[in-house]
């Protein structure tokens, strides 16, 4: 099943029949076929079974993956080898410099792309003040914790102003609280830029909570075989958890995620 | 609770370092006083500060200006060649691992190969001059700035490669702005080894079979029972080895502190 059940039409990033196998001795079949539109201004969220290619779909998307099939556009050009300007990307893994102070991580990008030292520091002190790192401007990455490690990466994406926000698992190590404080923190970002979002996560509620659709995968070779529009207001948080649609989305996605999440452990449902 | 018996106001780090300090100058005035009570006979060694003076004699008339020229620029040819040799050589084997599984077997057992036994090819080489010192001080110093390099090359995270490629920079940039500093603790050690073994490949080589360096002072010294000065030269060499050492474990700690959780 494709994931273009939407009234939407203005694109933002379209993927078309889109396959990804691994070469080697025994080529892995990691993902597709995946047909895919995100407007602008979404928030899509990919759930699925570990395994199952959601990594793989978001390094196609930005391009730091070429697919092995089919086709992948941001803003109607094709996106070939190379990540288009437009759009950043937040990993799982930490990925700050450690050798770089928080204000110099923040700063990276905007220095490579030759921004002027005012500016630079006006959109830095404002990510750092929005991302609650205000205290820690001058620490070190090993200074912080974990969550406070991986704010920095957002700020560090989010100073250079994308149009497209790919987050692959951004908040999987940290703690239920930190995490959906985290979650209130980026619908907060959304908001505020206008950035269209791809989440991947493996959490259920974390995906019901943030998103405007939410794509389930299957078992690999990951597909979509069921996409749900949640229906939330764009003004919301995590309170959004209270409200009686909340539960019956996340019971949705299990529902179809689970035969899937039990192949991938290699179990009969 | 606490069981700490540390004075208020003084850090961990100062303690250690006076702990140490007066752990030496403690051996260096036990030396002191069983050279100057002849527990120890003046033949087998002269009392330290006997050495400090003759060393600073020494360099004061000048007699040993010309030595320290020769060992000190042929360390530092050694060192140089080494270094930029080795990180070469290093990045090649670590971007191919073909070639890197074919000299594996090599760079392991590299140092149980008797390196001054090829002196003689060396001279036939490169002629009766400090070109074959430098070379053997090279032989030394270079396998281990290559294994730094790989090792450092090694745990460059594969995340900062991508956030890199997000950022659209060039593979120059990429090297320069990510690769190498994410490699730096790495690539500081096999700076420190590198000297460490130049220079004791150099000071062993003129001791043995050079007709100048500060190696072969003391050997002359040596085998004309000139103790002052054999044991004024020691010191020299030991002091100079310590403080390169020194001087780059200092700045080794101070990149350290930064990437260390506090």
């Amino acid at each position: 099943m494709s994931a273009n059940g939407q009234a939407h039409t203005d694109f933002h990033a379209t993927l078309r029949a889109v396959t990804r196998t691994y070469p080697g001795a025994r080529p892995v079949h990691a993902l597709g076929s995946i047909d895919l539109d995100i407007a602008r201004g979404e928030f899509f969220s990919v759930v699925g079974p570990s395994g199952c290619g959601k990594s793989t779909l978001l390094d196609v998307l930005a391009g730091l993956s070429a697919p092995t099939t089919g086709r992948v556009s941001f803003e109607g050009k094709q996106v070939a080898g190379r990540v288009p300007e437009g759009v950043g990307v937040v990993f799982q893994e930490d990925a700050s410099f450690p050798w770089l102070t928080v204000y110099d991580n923040v700063a990276f990008g905007l220095r490579r792309a030759g921004m002027d030292a005012a500016e630079t520091a006006r959109r830095v002190d404002y990510a750092v003040g929005f991302m609650g790192l205000r205290d820690f401007t001058h620490a070190y990455p090993a200074q912080l914790s974990g969550g406070m490690r991986q704010r920095v990466c957002i700020a560090r994406t989010l100073v250079l102003q994308p149009r497209l926000i790919l987050l692959d698992e951004p908040f999987g190590a940290l703690d239920q609280q930190t995490r959906l404080l985290m979650g209130d923190e980026l619908l907060r970002l959304w908001r505020e830029t206008g950035a269209s979002v791809l989440l991947i996560t493996h959490a259920l509620d974390e995906a019901a909570m943030l998103s405007d659709r939410v794509g389930v995968m299957s078992a690999r070779p990951g597909v979509f075989i069921d996409l749900v529009t949640t229906g939330w207001a764009r003004e919301r948080d995590s309170r959004i958890v209270s409200d009686p649609g909340f539960g019956a989305i996340t019971a949705r996605l299990w529902s179809s995620l689970r035969t899937e999440s039990m192949k991938a452990i290699g179990r009969e449902a | 609770m606490s069981t700490s018996a540390r004075a208020p106001g003084i850090s961990r780090g100062t303690l250690i370092l006076w702990t140490r300090t007066a752990v030496v100058a403690g051996l260096v005035l036990l030396l002191e006083l069983l050279c100057r009570t002849q527990v120890i006979k003046p033949l087998t060694m002269i009392p330290p500060s006997a050495m400090a003076q003759e060393m600073v004699r020494l360099i004061a008339a000048g007699e040993i200006s010309d030595d320290i020229v020769q060992t000190v620029s042929e360390v530092g040819a050694a060192f140089a060649v080494s270094v930029l040799a080795g990180f070469a050589l290093g990045a090649l084997a670590q971007a191919l691992p073909r070639v890197r599984r074919a000299i594996d077997p090599l760079l392991a057992s590299w140092y149980a190969v008797p390196f001054f036994v090829f002196y003689p090819l060396l001279v036939a080489l490169f002629g009766l001059n400090a070109l074959p010192l430098i070379a053997i001080g090279v032989v030394f110093a270079t396998p281990a700035m290559m294994l730094s390099t790989i090792a450092g090359l090694d745990r460059v995270p594969g995340v900062l490669r991508k956030v890199a490629r997000v950022h659209r920079m060039s593979p120059l940039r990429e090297v320069m702005l990510v690769t190498l500093p994410s490699a730096a603790p790495h690539l500081f050690t096999g700076l420190k080894l590198s000297f460490a073994y130049a220079f004791i490949g150099v000071i062993a080589g003129e001791f043995i079979l050079s007709g100048g360096g500060l190696g072969y002072g003391i050997a002359y010294a040596y085998e004309s029972f000139e103790n002052r000065k054999m044991y004024a030269l020691m010191l020299l060499v030991l002091l100079v080895a310590i403080g390169v050492n020194g001087a780059l474990h200092v700045w080794e700690t101070r990149l350290a502190r930064r990437r260390a959780r506090t």
